[in-house]
């Protein structure tokens, strides 16, 4: 007997979305179920970072984020800037004294989960002093430190090496049960998701499991028509 | 296990200014000498509850905007002219750092000496300092102007073609953006310079808060708040032409003195200068014995109540802004409460701090308390708003926590360097009013320069004022010092230059 499927984590049903009476997104239909790694891809300005946006605005309370700018406090240090990713679940009185003098459990926490992206050495370094590809990295483990199920991630690894990149993605995919991750690297795609979504011109124009797709067919939907 | 921040640091600065301030609190006198504070507030807003317009001199307003459009018309115009030579010449930049240094109230009370209580004192008073700032700022937007334009203009385009296609439009704009904001101050001027005498809307405020006649106070104040409320609607292109010409066809006549040129010449040659020179005993110990006492009694008390006000100021002006800037930005007061947010403070912002601290000093008596909280309302009003336009530009991620939290972590964060760098700048605007609010009775250097002027002992006077300008220009340097220390120093700052979000707006008016 099989089991049923896993419970639907995100419902998007004829969704659309416009910025300024251009629309970017039209007829999306798209159920992303509990425990799947979804790989979105297409040409940029196909739609990805948008559509991104509807999911975690349906869940924001489920989704750990790694937006597109890695979106750091540069004057902040990289504690201090993965802690913000449980600002919500602490008291506020508790983050205001660690903006001051932090708890010693909470540096032992974010400093463990710093050593996982390969980052544990710049703890007290301020984020606008490291390079491009480690605030990435920052950015990654402030989603692993917040630990909600669905990580929704814009690129998360694009300023990374390949096999860093592979690295990074495989602690993602360990530390959340669901991914939905907007990449372009179709080899890094296929080896780490297990469906591909590919948009077009703000439409899914294709949605299938990572084995069935055509490597040469998902290269064909970057290169310009 | 921290990494050694770089000296001095943001908390560094941060810290050394607050334990100054304490210090300085420690030594400050802030009585309240009056026995019913409350009750006279209570009355003053009263007045401004019920105010009795029919009670408002309509000349009193004339004057206030002649004076503010002339001096501001005038100031600029030559801050204009002087602006061209003002980054290639060093004597141009002193001297306009000489001009910008020396109060508008300050210029009046020496003018006052040739000029009588005239029109030509007002103008004067507003046009001399406002030419050194203007000069200032105008080239620094010519500095700062994107140039990407002119250096693809086709080689040997005539350098005035040049001016007027490649420089002028990007520039024009901001010109006029900043003249306008001038002008806002300058109209405060003018309300200011009523408090010693010109007949701008200052003096019938003064004799109707001395008189507790506070419905034509109120009145008062409100038409002001109304004339700078309105100013982009009464000042357009094509008004301007207008306003010079009717400002010049409104002046007041002069009062007093018709001969100016003896004055003039009498006032250089002989009031001014140092009393042993005059008497014929130009010897260095006759000098020194007339300067000691000018220094020890003087100079060096009134230095230091000055710093003690203005540290004080400059730190409650940091906790007031602190305090503020949430009630002017969306994420924080929300699209309801941010215009409420914003008309307090631009109310706040409006009200010269000057007459503040007079109207303080109404309701809580003579001390230093009267003049720290109106010279902190003020600034934190100007800084807050600032702030607020600051933190409404910054692109918060989409999962970005709300209330203190986002305050604590995301917004003053990035803003810090910013906000340092605002304060940094009002310091030496803050210490400029420090000097001034002594004609109210707070014994700064203002204090010993109105009381040389009343025993008619100009000579003293003159010293005092420049030793005064010479205290702003040492802060101002110190001050650009640690904003460079600090690589704030070319952050925006200005009032009138919105960040980048906001100059779209403000541009096309």
């Amino acid at each position: 007997m099989r089991s049923p499927p896993p419970a639907p984590v995100v419902v998007l049903a004829g969704a659309r979305a416009a910025y300024g009476g251009r629309e970017v997104l039209s007829g999306i239909d798209l159920t992303v179920r509990r425990g799947e790694r979804v790989a979105l891809m297409g040409r940029s300005g196909a739609g990805k970072s948008t559509l991104l946006g509807l999911i975690q605005a349906q869940i924001p309370d489920r989704v750990a984020l790694v937006p597109q700018a890695a979106a750091l406090v540069r004057t902040l240090s990289v504690f201090h800037n993965v802690y913000m990713g449980r600002l919500d679940r602490r008291s506020t009185l508790h983050n205001l004294r660690t903006l001051l003098r932090p708890a010693r459990a909470d540096v032992a926490e974010v400093g463990a989960v710093l050593a996982r992206v390969g980052l544990s050495e710049t703890l007290w370094a301020k984020a606008g002093a490291l390079s491009g590809g480690q605030q990435q990295r920052v950015s990654v483990a402030r989603a692993l430190y917040n630990g909600r199920p669905v990580l929704v991630g814009d690129e998360p690894v694009s300023a990374l090496d390949p096999r860093q990149g592979e690295a990074v993605l495989a602690e993602l995919a360990a530390g959340h049960e669901t991914l939905v991750l907007a990449l372009h690297d179709a080899a890094l795609a296929r080896a780490l998701c297990d469906r591909i979504v590919v948009l077009e011109a703000g439409r899914i124009v294709l949605d299938a499991p990572a084995g069935e797709v055509d490597p040469a067919r998902l290269q064909a939907s970057f290169e310009a028509p | 296990m921290r990494l050694a921040l770089p000296s001095p640091g943001y908390r560094g600065v941060s810290g050394g200014f607050a334990v100054a301030a304490l210090a300085c609190l420690s030594v400050a006198d802030l009585h309240v000498t009056t026995l019913h504070p409350l009750a006279e507030l209570t009355r003053f807003l009263g007045g401004l509850i019920r105010p009795d317009f029919p009670a408002v001199e309509a000349w009193g307003v004339a004057y206030t905007v002649a004076f503010a459009v002339l001096g501001v018309g005038l100031g600029a115009g030559a801050g204009l002219l002087i602006a061209i030579p003002f980054a290639r010449s060093r004597g141009v930049r002193l001297a306009c750092a000489a001009l910008r240094s020396v109060h508008e109230l300050f210029w009046a009370l020496l003018l006052m000496q040739v000029f009588g209580l005239s029109a030509t004192t007002g103008v004067l008073a507003i046009a001399l300092p406002y030419a050194g700032i203007c000069a200032k700022v105008y080239s620094e937007i010519i500095e700062e102007a994107d140039l990407s334009a002119l250096r693809v203009l086709p080689p040997g385009t005539g350098a005035a073609s040049a001016f007027a296609y490649a420089r002028l439009p990007d520039v024009a704009g901001r010109f006029a953006d900043y003249t306008l904001y001038r002008l806002e101050c300058g109209l405060r001027s003018s309300l200011v310079l009523g408090f010693i005498g010109l007949p701008t809307m200052g003096f019938t405020l003064e004799s109707a808060f001395r008189q507790g006649r506070y419905a034509e106070a109120g009145a008062l104040l409100l038409v002001f708040y109304g004339l700078i409320g309105s100013r982009r609607l009464w000042v357009r292109r094509w008004s301007v032409p207008l306003l010079l010409a009717g400002a010049v066809l409104a002046l007041p006549p002069a009062i007093g003195h018709a001969e100016v040129g003896p004055s003039l010449v009498r006032f250089l040659t002989h009031d001014i200068v140092p009393a042993p020179l005059r008497t014929g005993e130009g010897t260095l110990p006759a000098l020194w014995a007339w300067f000691r006492p000018i220094l020890t009694g003087q100079i060096l008390p009134g230095t230091a109540q000055t710093l003690v006000l203005a540290q004080i100021a400059l730190v409650a002006t940091a906790l007031g802004a602190l305090l503020l800037f949430p009630l002017t930005a969306r994420r924080f007061a929300g699209p309801v409460g941010r215009p409420f947010g914003r008309v307090l403070l631009v109310a706040v912002r409006s009200t010269p701090d000057y007459m503040l601290a007079y109207l303080c000093l109404q309701l809580l008596g003579p001390s230093m308390l009267p003049a720290i909280i109106a010279l902190s309302l003020h600034n934190a009003g100007i800084v807050g708003t600032l702030m607020g336009q600051h933190a409404d530009a910054i692109p918060y991620r989409a999962d970005a926590p709300r209330g203190m939290n986002l305050y604590a972590y995301e917004t003053l964060p990035r803003l810090y360097g910013q906000f340092l760098a605002l304060l940094l700048y009002r310091w030496e605007l803050i210490l400029r009013e420090s000097a001034i609010f002594g004609i109210l009775g707070v014994t700064t250097l203002g204090f010993y320069v109105d009381a040389a002027i009343s025993e008619l002992r100009l000579d003293v006077a003159v010293v005092l004022i420049a030793s005064t300008a010479l205290l702003t220009v040492a802060v101002d340097a110190l001050s650009r010092r640690l904003r460079r220390s600090l690589r704030i120093n070319d952050l925006p700052v200005r009032l009138s230059g919105p960040p980048a979000v906001a100059r779209g707006e403000a541009v096309g008016a």
